[in-house]
């Protein structure tokens, strides 16, 4: 997949500031230290045809199971990230024909209130769009190789959810189920 | 054979390291690197039925056969988003 538009003659860095070593995957996805720009995925992933981009910005939030959260460290096997993300793109592609998705994360340090991920979801329909974006949400939570560690006032805890699975049909399902209720 | 064991998240601290070689039998699968690696942090046991594994950044199963100089990454349950 081809990006909608390339910068024509600075190639040291692309919109929304990421640098040249920034830049995302042929498909258009990317694990990165640097601060995520929702806008830039966004306009990533539209062409022509698209009626609609629907984005999801997750943010890290200051409290989680009755703590008072300090700040969240992304640690990424980020090659493999990038793999998780292009099947949940064809998973996506595979449910609604035409619908086009970009998955940024961030790794590192993130403070309260900044973006942790940022995905958008074109397609010519906005219900496509709407349902993929979900989707793809769900899916980075179930499979992506990341993981936060929360600070919180008084300590610190590694958060640990699902076992990662990318055949496990089951969970895919349960994706599916969320992104279309 | 040796192989390269890439550890992540919790497990990498209960080893100290995000990468160790160690040497394994011809023949051994993910598992059995598995297993070696919980003998000699007794601590990473707990992680036995939640863990997933990748050779050569591929997701694979643990009963996937290794081969010399391969890198097998174990996966504590994720937490991304």
């Amino acid at each position: 997949m081809l990006p909608v538009s390339e910068p024509a003659t600075d190639r040291s860095t692309i919109s929304g500031g990421y640098t040249d070593q920034m830049r995302p995957s042929d498909g258009g996805h990317l694990v990165t230290a640097a601060p995520l720009d929702p806008a830039a995925v966004a306009a990533q992933v539209a062409r022509s045809g698209d009626g609609a981009v629907s984005s999801f910005v997750g943010l890290v939030r200051d409290h989680n199971a009755g703590r008072n959260v300090l700040w969240l460290d992304y640690e990424a096997f980020a090659p493999l990230a990038l793999k998780a993300f292009e099947q949940i793109a064809a998973e996506a592609s595979e449910k609604w024909p035409g619908a086009r998705l970009a998955i940024h994360h961030r790794t590192g340090r993130v403070a309260i209130g900044e973006a942790s991920v940022a995905i958008a979801a074109a397609s010519p329909h906005r219900a496509d769009a709407f349902a993929a974006c979900r989707y793809a949400i769900e899916r980075v939570k179930q499979i992506a190789p990341i993981w936060k560690h929360e600070h919180f006032e008084g300590g610190d805890v590694w958060i640990e959810g699902a076992t990662a699975d990318p055949s496990d049909e089951g969970a895919r399902i349960a994706a599916l189920e969320r992104a279309c209720t | 054979m040796h192989v390269t064991i890439r550890l992540f998240a919790r497990l990498r601290e209960l080893a100290g390291a995000s990468e160790l070689t160690r040497q394994v039998p011809d023949g051994s699968t993910a598992n059995d690197a598995w297993q070696a690696l919980t003998a000699e942090f007794p601590a990473m046991a707990d992680y036995g039925r939640s863990i997933s594994c990748a050779v050569n950044e591929e997701y694979a199963r643990l009963t996937v056969a290794l081969h010399d100089g391969d890198e097998v990454a174990f996966l504590p349950p994720v937490s991304g988003g």
